[in-house]
């Protein structure tokens, strides 16, 4: 989550979802809490039932707008302009928090001169380079810095700006020097935010986002009336945010104003991300992501060499927590290679193999229908529903060698040679696909033991309850004896290439007839332990860059604290205080709230007595409070470094968030983001409007995938796809349906494929109430059942009327119940930073009956053209190259 | 039994007899009602876990009678929870238990119109020898512009959301050692 | 023991249905069929003998007191339904095998082990909560887990209930809290809140629900009766039924003996 590493350093929630309880007032956008995360809600209900104004921001009436106090309805993909406005409101009214704006984030750092912002470049930034599609973001940086100032929480990607090191001079004077602490300089972050925001007026957001002005002024009085030094406002999200083009950005807009309002680290305020999967936290900080290794640090680039000393070089920081990276890369290299990694060489990073650019999943799924992917494993996962473009998910799958599944049973990933639409269409035929298909039937949760990280980055520990059914067996059980046998069939080899696996650890103890291997030795070493005498120790303080220690994920250093498993603790959330320090066990150090610091005034002591939570203590010169201080504990607060400080003692004792270089949050991000050092309105790829701000359309660094396989349509106002879709989910199901659409007692409660439309568009269309309805975009098509309901309303955008239509994705081809799979109707587009699909906004028509054809594009399906009379729509200003959004796949293609 | 013995466990022939009109108290009440229990009271562990649907990461207890699960319910121990859960969280017994669980390895060959039934460790056998085949035919020393790269782009791998840190951790470890860069997961969704 | 019973308050009510599925994941009830009703988000439909708990939908074209939504005059209302425990329970009165008792807690408790599948109960009830399963002939309605209570344990849907919609406890203490609230609500300017079936006062045709609601619409809203009368409402039982409920009894009496086994497992 780089929109939150980027602003304050962590990717990670802010909080945690009992201090919702403490909120004076709450934001749920891009989040429709109460049907996807309805137990976290009974916290926004607690709030609520003290007195906190909940507010819902959606484009649909929910389950979570029932609750709310007000419920704004807002045009699908176009929340930047309403957060936009709110910052706008914020800075106009002076209704910012003003000693917490000045003291803890970079407001009053002024940027270099040559920034242009997009009000000067009609929707760019200064920097950007056309035939790359991406931006050099030498003239975003602080002025007087020499080099890059890097980012803090997103050291994911190579690629990305500022990912490597803080340029020239180190120390954290440098970030001193060039401050206006009047914020009055015209190029200090303060001003810069001002003049980009200038236009986000409330009559812009009324015709950009179709809220009435009135409405959007309720949500900034009520906001800005609960956050100052006596209350305080949250903000909750969810993938109704992530899945833009612009995702990360959006994540930053509430960023930026959280900040303004002084709402971070304190009680009940902050950003919760709400995440939808049981340890979807936990597979980013342990990353089965590509170009991640544990704890955030980043995968080594092939531009980088083989060499040790250069990757640290190029992902130190000499200023703030980052500078620890050498200890923390060291003891990964440690835990993977074990003694076979020694100083001398380089502790095997040689051994890791290297990224060349985007190895998302989404350019896995185009390599492979191209056939340049011969195997393929999928774990715990239904792409064949779940992701983009089903019908390219399923392309690919047929031009693979072969296929492991590991599922509980057989979801359409596993089946798509039998049962897909365009098989049942006859467009593919069964005896044509040479895939080779192996399914492994999975344990379940209770089946075996192991963690879970939620989405307040507490890991709690399950034990076994009982032995999986048949052949079912853990992933742990499934990778383990994998790489055992592996290990066997390598074991003569001298080649350079098998010696990584020759030399990774791999002895873990196994239990039982089934030979399982033990979850705890797994967690012990990720927990990490000192070399020579296997002691586990006590959190990421004891590693060292010397060798001497090994830990697989150093945020989560410390889980195993003392030889005890911290992330089985059980004690009662009744028998301890309300942070309930003492259940499970959350990373960093079991810190519940992020950057608590700021929850004490300059002096260190709290803001008022009302919102208390983290201060210092004079007598005993330490920081204490309700949590674990998530700062240097023994740090005054009138502690200011030395001139030439480095590492964490360049951290002042006002800087609340320690992994930034120069500790303080981000309204301006001088790097770490591939699209703008501030957000941006931009429309989605597909969109029924042109942008209302700016010359630019579409934001220009995004990923484009443009191939026959992935038709898009006009980019805006197509006349053959009028409306405006969204995607989502609901309580009685779960994401690709993997686990609910099998269970008759979810089933029964949705059984069937819908979509939700206004009155006024079913009287257009003709569509009535439990009727049947074909909804269709280029890509495909689909049949489902048709819910009238005012609970959606055509907006009016500019003078004219804009429907949208609401899709929720569960269903598939097997299972109990059945459909064909909304996710067909999805283009391949993402979002630069982080390659996450767009499914919350895209065009496409419906009409009423059962017309589908089960024609999809990426079998045989060609969309009408436009109209005669219709010009084509750029979704770039002139400046930007054809070749922008190429792939490396297409430039390769060109190539032969 | 005979039919009188029926008779007279009709709890209205108990009540005429007794003169309760009102089925009020034992008389109404059958055996099976006097001696009724929670079948929890008759599990031999209460196991302690965590919902595996979304990422509030609710307490469950699961009860366990002979090696068997009969009933899993909210942990009212848990401070997120409470004790609550929601009702794909409350669907968990079937998810676990249910019929639709498959519980051989399957294999498809290529061309193939049905599934088979492979034995675990001859399929774990044959998906170690496609990964090596597929690897040392598909691996790259250096990329197109000479750079070192130690890596196949044969193989790719998804999926980790719904798993354990422990199994995400051995994933990424074996994969990066087998040179695998193509490992993704949800959060891309 | 003292009287037991549920407080369904609405307007905490979600509708996210978890009461639903904890209700048949701890009766282990079948599911009740797979049907897109076109009615809002309520699929399940009505309570039956499978479903014992039921979710309703509620959408109407009038605005929520204290809500302000962009949509219009509207708002969404949800309803957790359940069987109500009535004072005079229509199905106790009428049942003629005496399969339906009042057990210690005040409930109302159908014995599967006795009820013979007559079918006197399903009309007697005015709420229209306790009906026939299809395979086996026999009555089924919430039991307000009684197997529970015995051990001390609160019932299935009350304790997954993520908002505290639905609290079970003792009837004194729900009518305190009940009262609590809508004076609560009143104060905060909903004071369209009030109490369904609190006691014989509010609702003399059923003497009082065990199982009571806050409500903010009329009843029938939610497809609630607004005047419920019991139809056999009176002290003792109906005896000439159980004259018919004998010959029934007979009947299944012999059935198993020509069976050779018990008439209920």
């Amino acid at each position: 989550m780089p929109g939150l590493g980027i602003s304050f350093g962590r990717g990670g929630a802010t909080t945690f979802q009992q201090d919702l309880r403490n909120a004076d007032c709450i934001v749920i956008q891009g989040s429709n809490m109460a049907e996807c995360h309805p137990v976290g809600f009974q916290w926004v209900m607690e709030a609520k039932e003290r007195g906190a104004t909940l507010i819902h921001v959606d484009p649909r009436f929910t389950r979570t707008s029932a609750m709310a106090d007000l419920h704004v309805p807002i045009r699908a993909g176009s929340d930047i302009a309403f957060l936009g406005g709110l910052i706008h409101y914020v800075l106009e009214h002076e209704r910012y928090f003003k000693d917490y704006v000045l003291h803890y984030t970079n407001a009053a750092n002024i940027i270099r001169e040559g920034f242009q912002d997009t009000e000067d470049l009609d929707g760019f930034f200064s920097g950007y380079q056309s035939e790359e599609g991406k931006y050099d973001i030498a003239t975003w940086q602080y002025e007087g810095v020499g080099g890059t100032v890097p980012a803090g929480g997103h050291k994911e990607l190579y690629a990305e700006p500022g990912a490597g090191k803080g340029g020239d001079e180190s120390g954290s004077a440098r970030f001193e020097a060039n401050k206006d602490s009047t914020l009055q300089h015209p190029r200090c972050v303060f001003q810069l935010l001002k003049r980009h925001f200038r236009r986000y007026t409330p009559a812009i957001v009324a015709k950009v986002c179709g809220v009435p002005e009135a409405q959007f002024l309720k949500v900034a009085e009520a906001l800005c009336a609960n956050s100052g030094r006596e209350r305080t406002s949250a903000f909750c999200y969810a993938v109704g945010w992530t899945q833009h083009t612009v995702g990360v950005q959006y994540i930053r807009t509430a960023s930026i104003l959280q900040l303004l309002l002084g709402n971070i680290g304190r009680p009940g305020g902050g950003i919760m991300a709400l995440r939808g999967h049981a340890s979807i936290q936990g597979s980013t900080d342990v990353p089965t992501l590509y170009n991640l290794l544990p704890g955030y640090m980043p995968m080594p680039h092939a531009k980088q060499g083989l060499d040790l000393d250069q990757y640290l070089e190029d992902h130190e920081a000499s200023t703030g927590w980052w500078s620890n990276l050498p200890k923390y890369a060291v003891s990964l290299l440690k835990a993977w290679f074990g003694d076979a990694a020694t100083k001398e060489n380089h502790f095997l990073f040689g051994h890791l193999p290297r990224l060349t650019g985007n190895h998302s999943h989404m350019q896995t799924v185009a390599d492979m229908a191209d056939g340049r992917v011969k195997g393929y494993f999928v774990m715990g996962e239904n792409p064949a529903v779940g992701s983009s473009h089903g019908s390219l998910q399923r392309k690919g799958l047929r031009e693979l060698d072969w296929l492991v599944v590991r599922d509980f049973t057989l979801i359409e990933t596993a089946e798509f040679w039998r049962r897909a639409p365009e098989i049942q269409r006859g467009d593919v035929k069964t005896e044509d696909i040479r895939t080779e298909v192996f399914f492994f039937p999975a344990a379940a949760h209770t089946e075996k033991e192991g963690t879970f990280t939620n989405t307040q980055r507490l890991l709690q520990w399950r034990d076994k309850a009982v032995e999986p059914p048949g052949d079912a067996r853990s992933e742990l059980h499934f990778i383990y004896h994998l790489g055992r046998r592996l290990k066997a069939l390598y074991a003569g080899s001298k080649a350079r290439k098998d010696q990584p696996l020759q030399d990774v650890t791999w002895d873990y103890p196994t239990r039982g007839r089934a030979a399982e291997p033990s979850a705890e030795a797994v967690l012990q070493e990720i927990n990490g332990y000192t070399v020579a005498d296997r002691k586990l120790v006590s959190g990421f303080s004891d590693l060292k860059d010397d060798g001497s220690t090994a830990s697989g994920c150093w945020i989560y250093s410390g889980c195993y604290a003392n030889g005890v498993n911290q992330t089985a603790r059980r004690k009662p959330g009744r028998e301890q205080t309300w942070v309930a320090p003492e259940w499970g066990w959350a990373w960093p150090a079991n810190r519940r709230m992020l950057y608590n610091r700021a929850s004490a005034d300059p002096e260190g002591r709290p803001w008022s007595e009302r919102k208390k939570y983290v201060w210092w203590d004079a007598e005993k010169r330490r920081w204490t409070g309700e949590d674990v201080p998530d700062f240097i504990a023994d740090r005054p607060p009138d502690y200011r470094p030395g001139k030439d400080a480095r590492g964490v003692d360049a951290l002042g004792g006002t800087d609340p968030f320690i992994m930034q270089v120069d500790g303080k949050a981000w309204l301006f991000a001088p790097s770490g983001m591939m699209d703008g050092p501030l957000p941006t309105h931009y429309e989605p790829p597909e969109s029924p409007v042109e942008n209302a701000l700016y010359g630019q359309q579409c934001n220009p660094a995004r990923l484009e995938w443009r191939r026959r396989d992935v038709p898009l349509h006009r980019a805006w106002a197509d006349p053959r796809y009028p409306f405006v879709f969204t995607t989502y989910r609901v309580t009685e199901h779960h994401t690709a349906g993997g686990m609910s659409r099998w269970l008759s007692w979810l089933s029964e409660l949705q059984p069937e494929q819908f979509c939700e439309v206004s009155p006024e568009l079913a009287a257009e269309r003709g569509l009535t109430n439990g009727g049947w309805a074909t909804v269709r975009t280029a890509r495909g098509d689909l049949e489902c059942r048709v819910l009238v309901t005012e609970r959606l309303r055509p907006l009016k955008l500019n003078g004219t009327w804009v429907h949208q239509i609401g899709l929720p994705y569960h269903w598939g081809v097997t299972g109990r119940i059945r459909a064909s799979g909304a996710n067909d109707l999805l283009p391949l587009v993402a979002d630069p930073n982080v390659e996450i699909q767009e499914s919350k906004a895209f065009t496409g028509d419906i009409v009423a009956g059962r017309h589908a054809t089960g024609e999809r594009s990426a079998t045989s399906a060609v969309a009408p053209a436009l109209p005669a009379g219709t010009p084509e729509a750029r979704r770039d200003s002139l400046r930007v190259s054809e070749h922008a959004h190429d792939t490396q796949q297409e430039k390769l293609e060109q190539e032969r | 039994m005979g039919v009188l013995d029926l008779l007279g466990r009709w709890p209205v022939f108990r009540q005429l007899r007794k003169g309760d009109t009102t089925a009020l108290g034992d008389t109404a009440m059958s055996e099976r009602s006097r001696t009724l229990e929670p079948r929890t009271v008759r599990a031999d562990r209460v196991v302690k876990s965590v919902c595996p649907y979304c990422a509030v990461g609710c307490g469950q207890d699961v009860y366990v009678k002979d090696g068997r699960i009969l009933d899993i319910e909210g942990d009212p121990d848990s401070p997120i929870s409470r004790g609550r859960l929601c009702p794909k969280g409350a669907a968990t017994f079937q998810l676990v238990t249910g019929n639709h669980r498959v519980r051989d390895v399957l294999y498809r060959r290529p061309g193939g119109t049905e599934w088979e039934k492979l034995p675990l460790e001859q399929a774990m056998d044959m998906v170690a020898e496609r990964v090596k085949r597929t690897r040392d035919a598909t691996w790259e020393d250096t990329d197109v512009n000479g750079l070192d790269v130690n890596r196949t782009l044969g193989i790719a791998h998804l999926g980790g959301a719904t798993l354990d840190n422990e199994e995400n951790y051995l994933i990424k470890k074996l994969f990066t050692a087998l040179g695998i860069v193509q490992v993704e997961n949800q959060a891309r969704i | 023991m003292g009287q037991k019973g549920f407080f369904t308050d609405t307007t905490l009510c979600i509708g996210c249905k978890a009461c639903e599925v904890a209700c048949k994941q701890w009766n282990q009830l079948p599911d009740d069929g797979f049907h897109f009703t076109g009615m809002s988000y309520d699929n399940t439909g009505a309570l039956g003998s499978a479903t014992w708990r039921h979710v309703a939908f509620v959408e109407r074209p009038v605005p929520l007191q204290g809500q302000t939504t962009g949509v219009g005059d509207f708002s969404w209302l949800m309803m957790s339904d359940v069987c109500k425990h009535c004072q005079h329970a229509g199905c106790l009165e009428a049942c003629p095998t005496g399969a339906i008792i009042r057990t210690e807690f005040d409930t109302v408790y159908v014995q599967p082990d006795v009820c013979n599948g007559c079918g006197y109960c399903v009309v007697a009830c005015p709420f229209g909560v306790i009906s026939r399963r299809e395979d086996d002939g026999r009555a089924w309605k919430c039991t307000l887990c009684y197997d529970r209570l015995g051990e001390g344990m609160t019932p299935a849907c009350a304790k997954a209930c993520p908002t505290e919609s639905i609290v079970f406890g003792d009837l004194d203490e729900l009518h305190a809290r009940a009262e609590n609230r809508i004076r609560a609500l009143h104060e905060r300017g909903v004071t369209d809140a009030y109490l369904y079936g609190k006691d014989a006062e509010n609702q003399p045709g059923t003497g009082g629900l065990n199982a009571f609601f806050l409500l903010l619409d009329k009843p029938e809203v939610y497809g609630l009766p607004p005047d419920p009368v019991v139809p056999t409402k009176k002290a003792g039982r109906t005896w000439g039924a159980v004259a018919l409920g004998a010959l029934g009894m007979a009947a299944v009496a012999l059935g198993s003996v020509l069976l050779g086994r018990e008439a209920r497992p």
